[in-house]
């Protein structure tokens, strides 16, 4: 597909989103909506992954660069920040870990259990 | 002259795409992985602004058009979650089990520590979604009445955190199996641990890949009910 068609498919589902966001009676952000839509879209064949395929390597290709505006908005709001900036820290550092290890056993709890059932059927 | 070029929004884009390419180069050249273009990239620009005295409302023209592209950002995702359609379907119920209890813990924690350490509730909503990728993070927050910058910074510095520590938390913890890992790294730190986890193993970086879009769209859920 011509590459504006791609970027209407993709600004045209983030625009649907807005709607559905503001029709929504709870404070859903647009940007998961779109997600949804899109995915909704490439499961029923309506999208097909070549009609989009450019720009979302574009958008998914570097990431982090749509991150940097957001993040120089900190500028705004050193002071808030520089007050806590110890809790600040304690609360990412200790609770990134504490997640990983909740996640990956219930994981792997469950991924055995289905190992052993598979077994015993065998 | 210099308040034409102040207040074209061409100022903030062009300083904003110069700042990451300076960042990409220096990662390139020192390989070193804290010293990340997004890192690299913010320092600079805020170094420049402050230096030269100006205002953030004036860099912002540029830069909110920057923003406003997150919403598509987030949105291919999909894609992400659709090429690997058919592993998902396959250990949909672990995924599924192993992101919940992800959010669940990342946000009662959060909340708990943010109790105890009596921080305020700005800061406190700003901190919820830190563990999901940041541009549902930063949608989640603004919704919460979060302070967008602040929750930019908290998802980094779990991103890294889950980075650069992701293989030992496997060790420290016991996990062997590939599934449990890769949604573990997706769960607590996003696409930035994601990358990591693609290294790892291919398997690890698909279930990773899942488990973020699925963690970003619980916590979306989760801090709603809230």
């Amino acid at each position: 597909m011509n590459i504006m068609g791609e970027i209407a498919v993709i600004f045209g589902v983030c625009l649907l989103s807005e709607g559905i966001s503001a029709l929504l009676p709870i404070p859903f952000p647009a940007s998961v909506i779109s997600m949804l839509v899109l995915l909704a879209l490439l499961l029923s064949g309506v999208v097909k992954d070549r009609h989009i395929r450019r720009v979302c390597g574009f958008f998914t290709g570097s990431m982090a660069f749509f991150f940097i505006p957001s993040c120089v908005g900190i500028l705004e709001h050193v002071d808030t920040l520089s007050s806590c900036l110890l809790p600040f820290l304690l609360v990412c550092i200790i609770t990134t870990p504490l997640v990983y290890l909740v996640t990956a056993w219930v994981v792997q709890l469950m991924m055995g259990y289905r190992k052993r059932r598979s077994e015993s059927h065998d | 002259m210099i308040n034409a070029i102040l207040d074209s929004s061409f100022f903030g884009l062009v300083l904003t795409c110069t700042a990451w390419c300076l960042g990409c180069w220096i990662q390139k050249r020192t390989g070193l992985f804290l010293l990340n273009p997004l890192v690299i990239a913010v320092a600079l620009i805020l170094v420049v602004l402050v230096a030269f005295d100006i205002p953030y409302s004036d860099y912002n023209q540029g830069g909110a058009i920057v923003t406003l592209m997150l919403g598509p950002v987030t949105g291919v995702l999909a894609l992400n979650i659709y090429h690997q359609r058919t592993l998902l379907k396959e250990y949909f119920f672990p995924v599924l089990a192993g992101c919940l209890a992800g959010v669940l813990s990342s946000v009662a924690s959060i909340l708990l520590l943010c109790r105890l350490l009596a921080m305020d509730s700005a800061i406190t909503a700003s901190l919820l979604p830190k563990s999901v990728t940041t541009a549902i993070a930063v949608a989640i927050s603004g919704a919460s009445g979060g302070i967008q910058s602040i929750t930019v910074a908290a998802v980094l510095v779990a991103g890294a955190v889950g980075s650069i520590f992701a293989p030992l938390f496997a060790r420290l913890f016991y996990i062997t199996d590939p599934v449990a890992e890769g949604i573990a790294i997706g769960a607590c730190s996003h696409a930035l641990g994601t990358a990591k986890a693609m290294e790892i193993g291919q398997l690890q970086g698909a279930m990773s890949s899942i488990s973020l879009c699925i963690c970003g769209i619980m916590t979306s859920l989760l801090v709603l009910i809230l």
